[in-house]
């Protein structure tokens, strides 16, 4: 349990760095601790059939605070609520597709395995599915917007929070804008939270670099791909930096000394080592250039605060990191 | 010598030379324009370097440095190793108050690619005052012209009474107590 808490403690901290309080120190934080994040952990018990319609999708990133008088029994009722939600602001003529009358079903379930400890709120799961009036009755519904709240390790946020609050401080979204916003007013205006996107700032991202390369894949791994986006020039320019895996993992192998911590200056020279690297090819310093794309075998992440999980095995862990970046974004 | 040295030139008559090191040169001019903007008795005089050491022909016609700004882009990992480099091009008594370090981009912190630990050990190893600021917006630019050339001011020797060793006063954190 003391790891734990150690972990907890110190991905607080590296949370708190991340958001680079800009005049004055982060609170309670020498400048002489080591941070030791939690690389993503295979999880062996995590049933990959369950989680595999969240892999290879496009997720949008909030931060959510607290819920207020959320009860996971009740369910069915905010699905109904939700719904009838829908419906209105449609008659209101403020969303959706124009000219396709869709008839809009809702479904909100929990998924109970999404946790990284006991004290954690089981994952809930929207579902919006559509099926056009004139197809058949009993014809396929269509999944047309998903989105689930989740909250894996947040021990640091659900300790300090009330009774009546739920805690789930990370939100994930696919589908279409226009209901991403209905949904999210509509648990705005029910529950009293509300909705922040989550940005992941290039520091963040060359820790997932980092992590994820570190991380065993069983399969043959994709590239390690790194999008920098160039600065002050007049046409934007992107450069894309791919790596192979086996050269990538390699490389931080040597970087790092302890197996299951890492420190920042482990990153600093396994990112260095690769500036370095193309600087001697290109002469160009990527270190000037802001990082904005990750792409490993374990998940690819952008700095809009967009992720895509590839590996059913590391999901926990990647979310893990995520809920502690949306708590720090709410903190 | 390569090195910058404080004191191996006489100072002229009421003025004031200031050094801004950093790799934007962007940055550097306006935030020169700003000091210049400012309201001031001496004459003041703002050299723009991209690194140290500064080319050795031109040395005679240089005036004495009398404080010294490396400017570090919060964006921008290669300004904060640029900066690093340079610092071995001063010499060490630069360092009891005519150094200090701007960090500037500190608005964006979702753009942020230098760990924040690694300025403050900066300013510490090198017992230098950090500042912080955003030059991109117009009170924050204003707001730190007036602090570096108060801090000129003080540097040259024209407040009496007042000497740039006060300045490690500035980097006592209450946090630290």
């Amino acid at each position: 349990m003391e790891s734990v808490e150690g972990v907890a403690r110190t991905l607080l901290s590296f949370g708190r760095l991340s958001r680079g309080l800009p005049f004055g120190r982060a609170h309670g934080l020498s400048s002489r601790d080591p941070l030791l994040p939690l690389a993503p952990r295979s999880q062996e018990n995590a049933d990959p059939q369950r989680t595999a319609f969240l892999l290879r999708k496009q997720w949008t990133l909030y931060s959510v605070t607290p819920l207020y008088r959320f009860s996971n029994a009740h369910l069915r009722d905010y699905a109904r609520l939700l719904s009838a939600f829908i419906a209105a602001e449609k008659q209101k003529g403020l969303a959706v597709e124009v000219g396709v009358e869709l008839d809009i079903k809702v479904a909100v379930s929990s998924l109970p395995y999404l946790k990284g400890s006991d004290q954690d709120q089981a994952a809930i799961l929207v579902q919006l599915s559509s099926r056009s009036p004139a197809s058949p009755k009993n014809s396929e519904e269509k999944l047309i917007w998903s989105g689930w709240f989740c909250c894996v390790s947040g021990d640091d946020i659900s300790k300090n929070v009330p009774e009546d609050f739920t805690c789930l401080p990370l939100f994930l979204v696919n589908g279409a804008e226009c209901y991403t916003s209905i949904v999210g007013s509509w648990f705005q205006k029910t529950f009293d939270c509300s909705f922040r996107r989550l940005a992941i700032s290039p520091l963040i991202l060359s820790w997932m670099a980092a992590m994820w390369t570190g991380c065993k894949v069983d399969k043959t791994a994709s590239a390690i791909e790194l999008v920098f986006s160039v600065p002050c020039l007049p046409q934007p320019l992107d450069i894309s930096y791919a790596i192979h895996p086996e050269d990538a993992k390699a490389l931080w192998d040597t970087v790092q000394k302890t197996p299951g911590e890492i420190i920042q200056e482990e990153v600093d020279v396994f990112m260095d080592c690769l500036y370095s690297h193309f600087h001697r090819h290109f002469r160009i310093h990527l270190s000037a250039t802001k990082l904005v794309k990750v792409s490993t075998a374990i998940a690819s992440a952008h700095c809009d605060g967009i992720i895509k999980f590839l590996q059913s095995q590391y999901l926990t862990g990647v979310l893990m990191l995520l809920t502690e970046l949306a708590i720090s974004q709410i903190e | 010598m390569a090195v910058l040295q404080p004191y191996d030139k006489l100072p002229a008559l009421s003025s004031a030379v200031l050094l801004l090191v950093g790799s934007d040169g962007g940055l550097q001019h306006r935030l020169a324009e700003a000091i210049l903007r400012e309201k001031k008795n001496f004459k003041i005089s703002i050299h723009l370097a991209t690194s140290l050491p500064l080319p050795p022909e031109r040395d005679h016609l240089r005036p004495r440095i009398d404080l010294v700004a490396f400017m570090i882009d919060i964006k921008s990992k290669y300004s904060l190793k640029n900066v690093e480099a340079s610092l071995a091009y001063v010499d060490d008594s630069f360092f009891l108050g005519k150094v200090c370090f701007l960090v500037t981009g500190v608005g964006r912190v979702n753009c942020c690619s230098v760990e924040m630990n690694a300025i403050q050990n900066l300013g510490e190893v090198y017992c230098s005052p950090v500042l912080f600021c955003e030059l991109e917006v117009e009170g924050s630019q204003v707001a730190t012209a007036q602090r570096l050339l108060r801090m000129l001011e003080i540097c040259a020797g024209h407040v009496p009474g007042v000497s740039a060793l006060s300045f490690s006063s500035l980097m006592r954190n209450c946090a630290d107590d």
